[in-house]
């Protein structure tokens, strides 16, 4: 097992600058998620540290050793990639064992190892099949056995459970969280899903168009998003946003925005070094810190028009449609029963909510250490 | 769409496209210029223009072009004049539209009519030439051959085709040799358009004829274009009617590569024969510009529409 | 309504039947003659059916000699043709070379713009000044050079629906290129290079003008200039001979055709057999 800096890494096609430049550093033994919406660059950030892909600037080290030229097959590390790749021409057996062939392992050997691995992986009595003849879930396995068979310094998944449907999604992502754990291996792991990346990672990297936002413990992004796109991307539902408008008198700061009410709040420096470049804020709110409230007893709270009332089972998810045409959903647990298009309010407590600048950037809380 | 990835380095691409483009510069391309700077020369295949052949600048071009011989017997003219018909009738005529109607009939019968229909004109298609050409000598024999028979079986006067009707002959040839092209692209493109936009007609009530014309014609004009455009190339460069006719008699099968062939190969006047060929390649050029053009417009349509 | 349909039906199977009459009308005669041991132009019953002129056939040295040449120059071509159009197919699909497109349009453009017909002289004085007239392996460069294009262009678009996955993969599993090609891009590529070789030997086999063009001694012939010469020169072509020898040369191109559309369908592959 190793560790993994990227070092200002960048790289462009052509003109555009598809990664701008990241830096990234992966103790030995973490499970890093890189996480973000299609097209941000995950992949491109992935196949970097693979060697599929040359950067255009920067470097790369894995265990310490500088590898930004190296080819993939010197770089000692397993890949799991969306589609499996699994070559449909070789036995289950010798898909698995490919990495042991290409670097002259003798075949009886090599076919206890795959044995060995599959046996954990649970497809031990599938080894003689064809890749066509089995399930996706199983593929899935295949491929992952194909990537750890051999000791490498690092793993690589690309969106390996996309493929696979919701049930099976949960339970593989239980197994691979088991898996990593228990071997203490460094994995990179590519996906869109913040579901995914909250149940794996030891620290989580929130990629946006081609830069790292944030790079923090799950539970760290969850309660502290660094930007608005953060704390619109994390979450499920993710948090809601309400701009609003700041007044000062004196210490107090008072916020108000279309279809939001809030009690005036009492200022600290970082909101006053904020308030001085703009009045405008964003105020977010977890959807699980709302609650329905009847009437105008509230202090803190949203008011509009009720858009949706989704039972799920445990809890339903209500939506309003805001005032000033934003949509806020909160997560009752129990259930509600309100009707379509009535008016309705939501409250919330005074410090359940989270404030952004202007620029969309988290303004730390009265109480946090500004440094974070 | 962006080409992502495993990239082969370009130094092993290079050498991974040597081999390859050592023999198609040695026999495509270079032929290609070649007879481009041997349709300026007197080259012959003997006697001292073979070992030094003179420049002679246009003059097998105008040769080919004089007014006083361009008409004559065995001349240039007959012979680009036959080729246009033997396209237009045996190609445009006989291959397209048997082509189209042979995938539209098979659609309507059970799948062992249609494969066994299928593999008769597939047949015609695959044997070999001489193979083909052997069966036509067979068949179109004066006084033995089956067309003969049938003929007179049928109370028609019976025939010598090659020798009576050679043009004739070597048009219902190419349709009957090559129908199979089209009969497969149309079969293949009846086949991409959903049932459901017939089953549309038929639930109105229109009748067979009325659907082919306002239903499946527009839906595959795409590919009767490329049919189209494919089938007049191929025609144009055909070889094959030489081995029932040999051109003759007195010409009149005489088609461009027949000629072509004859000019260098019987008369041995290279000089001559190439610039027949720099003319040939000239439209088939116009053709293959063509062709890439709609192949690309296709190309990016679909990719519109992806 | 159902009654139109059954006149429908009716018409379009006199109509399939009555083509399908036409188009084997010329070939009926090689479903009896090649049995028959007095067989004519005309078309008899052979009795007693007989192989006869098979045996015949293969008791004759220059026709067994030149299907022998035939197979020579056949596989000769398509070993060539397999291995260069591969590496060059996967060059084109798989490199970042510079100019890639415009070497496919000059390629494509190329192969379709020199035809046999229009450049038998410069091919023939090309091998004329290797001095290669009137040997086998000119009849086998020829060729290769003529199929190439195509072949590259039908395994282009097999090794571009090749994910490329499968490469990547390997790589990270620690093979190199060429051993990331050999290992999983060859075997995968298998159903594309046996479509192109069955194309580059059909096209071969049945190949007249090329050798008609380059040799001269009747030793070195294929099957299909010898069996024109049969039928076109000797005065009177001994039938029963020839029509024998016409079917067992036809039987591999339709063995091969068979295969190929049994295994995988056909399809068009950049306007294969032109
Ligand atoms: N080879 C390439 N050439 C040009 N653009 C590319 C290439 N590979 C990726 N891109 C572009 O880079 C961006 C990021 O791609 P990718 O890393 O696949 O994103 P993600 O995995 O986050 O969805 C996309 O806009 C994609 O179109
Ligand atoms: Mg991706």
């Amino acid at each position: 097992m190793a560790s993994i800096q990227l070092d200002k890494i960048g790289k462009s096609f052509g003109a555009v600058d598809t990664i701008r430049e990241i830096d990234l550093a992966i103790d030995d033994g973490e499970f890093v998620c890189l996480l973000g919406p299609s097209g941000c660059g995950k992949t491109t950030t992935l196949r970097m540290i693979a060697g599929l892909e040359q950067p255009s600037r920067g470097s790369i080290r894995i265990g310490g050793r500088d590898v930004t030229c190296a080819q993939p097959k010197d770089r000692n590390i397993g890949m799991v990639f969306q589609d499996y790749a699994l070559y449909p021409h070789m036995t289950i057996a010798d898909n698995i064992a490919y990495p042991l062939k290409v670097r002259g392992v003798a075949e009886a050997t090599r076919h206890e190892k795959a044995r060995e691995i599959a046996e954990v992986l649970h497809i031990g009595q599938l080894l003689d099949r064809l890749p066509a003849q089995i399930s996706g879930g199983q593929q899935q396995r295949t491929s992952l056995a194909r990537a750890l068979v051999h000791p490498a310094a690092a793993f690589l998944f690309d969106e390996p459970l996309s493929n696979l449907d919701a049930r099976m999604r949960v339970e593989a992502r239980a197994f691979l969280h088991h898996l990593q754990r228990s071997r203490g291996m460094t994995a990179v792991y590519v996906t869109h899903d913040q579901a995914e990346a909250m149940a794996l990672s030891t620290r989580i990297a929130v990629m946006c168009a081609g830069d790292i936002v944030q790079y923090a413990p799950p539970l760290e992004i969850y309660r502290r998003p660094a930007t608005t796109f953060v704390a619109g991307f994390v979450g499920d539902p993710p948090m809601n946003l309400v701009a609003a408008q700041a007044t000062r008198n004196g210490h107090d700061v008072a916020l108000r925005g279309a279809g939001l009410q809030m009690a005036p709040i009492v200022s600290w420096p970082a909101l006053d070094l904020a308030l001085e470049r703009s009045d405008r804020v964003t105020v977010g709110v977890r959807p699980e810190h709302l609650r329905i409230t009847a009437g105008d007893v509230a202090t803190n709270r949203l008011h509009g028009k009720l858009f949706a009332n989704e039972a799920m089972g445990p809890e339903s998810l209500v939506t309003l449609d805001l005032d000033g045409g934003v949509r806020v959903t909160a997560r009752i647990f129990g259930d509600a029963s309100l009707r379509i298009e009535s008016d309705a309010a939501f409250a919330f407590d005074a410090d359940r909510f989270t404030l952004f600048d202007a620029q969309g950037v988290r303004i730390p809380g009265a109480a946090e250490d500004p440094s974070n | 769409m962006s080409s992502r990835g495993a990239k082969v380095s370009s130094r092993t691409g290079v050498a991974f496209m040597t081999p390859a483009a050592l023999l198609i510069g040695l026999f495509v391309v270079f032929p290609f210029f070649w007879i481009i700077a041997v349709s300026f020369s007197n080259r012959s295949l003997l006697g001292a223009n073979a070992l030094h052949p003179q420049f002679v600048g246009l003059k097998n071009y105008l040769d080919l072009f004089d007014p006083a011989t361009f008409w004559g017997q065995g001349g240039f003219g007959p012979s680009l004049w036959l080729t246009i018909q033997f396209v237009v009738f045996s190609a445009l005529c006989g291959q397209v539209l048997l082509g189209l109607v042979l995938a539209w009939i098979s659609r309507e019968l059970s799948p062992r009519a249609k494969s066994l229909l299928h593999g008769i004109v597939m047949l015609a298609w695959i044997l070999p030439d001489v193979v083909v050409g052997f069966a036509w000598f067979a068949y179109l024999d004066r006084d033995a051959g089956t067309l003969n028979q049938l003929l007179r079986g049928l109370n028609f006067p019976a025939a010598d085709f090659l020798i009576e009707h050679p043009f004739l002959t070597i048009c219902m040839f190419n349709a009957w040799r090559g129908a199979a092209f089209s009969m497969m692209l149309f079969d293949a493109a009846l086949q991409s358009i959903p049932p459901s936009y017939l089953e549309t007609a038929d639930v109105v009530g229109a009748s067979s004829w009325q659907k082919l014309r306002d239903i499946v014609l527009p839906l595959i004009r795409g590919h009767i274009v490329t049919d189209l455009i494919l089938i007049t190339m191929w025609t144009f460069n055909v070889f094959t009617p030489f081995l029932l006719t040999a051109g003759g008699p007195s010409f009149e099968s005489d088609i461009l590569p027949i000629y072509t062939y004859r000019i260098a190969f019987k008369s041995f006047e290279f000089g001559k024969g190439a610039a027949i060929g720099v003319i040939v390649m000239l439209i088939n050029l116009a053709f293959s510009l063509a062709y890439l053009r709609l192949a690309q417009r296709g190309l990016r349509k679909k990719g519109k529409a992806a | 309504m159902n009654r139109r349909k059954l006149v429908s039906r009716i018409v379009f199977s006199v109509c399939a039947a009555l083509l399908g009459v036409a188009f084997a009308l010329p070939l009926i005669w090689f479903v009896f003659a090649p049995f028959n041991a007095q067989a004519d132009l005309d078309l008899a019953l052979p009795k007693p059916p007989t192989l006869a002129n098979f045996a015949r056939v293969f008791a004759n040295g220059a026709a067994v000699g030149a299907l022998l040449n035939s197979l020579l120059q056949a596989f000769g071509t398509v070993l060539l043709v397999a291995t260069t159009a591969t590496l060059a197919a996967y060059a084109l699909a798989r490199t970042t070379l510079r100019g890639k497109r415009v070497i496919e349009y000059v390629l494509l453009l190329f192969s379709s713009v020199v035809s046999g017909s229009a450049a038998m002289v410069p091919i023939f004085l090309i091998v004329n000044a290797l001095g290669l007239i009137d040997t086998q392996l000119a009849v086998i460069l020829v060729f290769a050079g003529g199929l190439l294009p195509t072949a590259m262009f039908i395994l282009r678009d097999f090794i571009a629906s090749i994910p490329r996955g499968y490469e990547e993969s390997a790589l990270v599993a620690g093979a190199s290129q060429w051993r990331a090609f050999v290992d999983v891009v060859v075997p995968v590529l298998r159903p594309g290079v046996t479509i192109a070789a069955v194309w580059a030997f059909v096209q071969v086999w049945g190949g007249f003008l090329i050798p008609f063009v380059l040799l001269r001694s009747e030793q070195r012939m294929p099957a299909s200039v010898e069996i024109y010469s049969f039928y076109s020169q000797a005065g009177t072509p001994i039938v029963p001979l020839l029509a024998a020898y016409s079917v067992l040369y036809s039987l591999p191109v339709i063995a091969l055709y068979w295969y190929v559309n049994r295994k995988y369908g056909f399809r068009f592959f950049g306007g294969i057999k032109s």
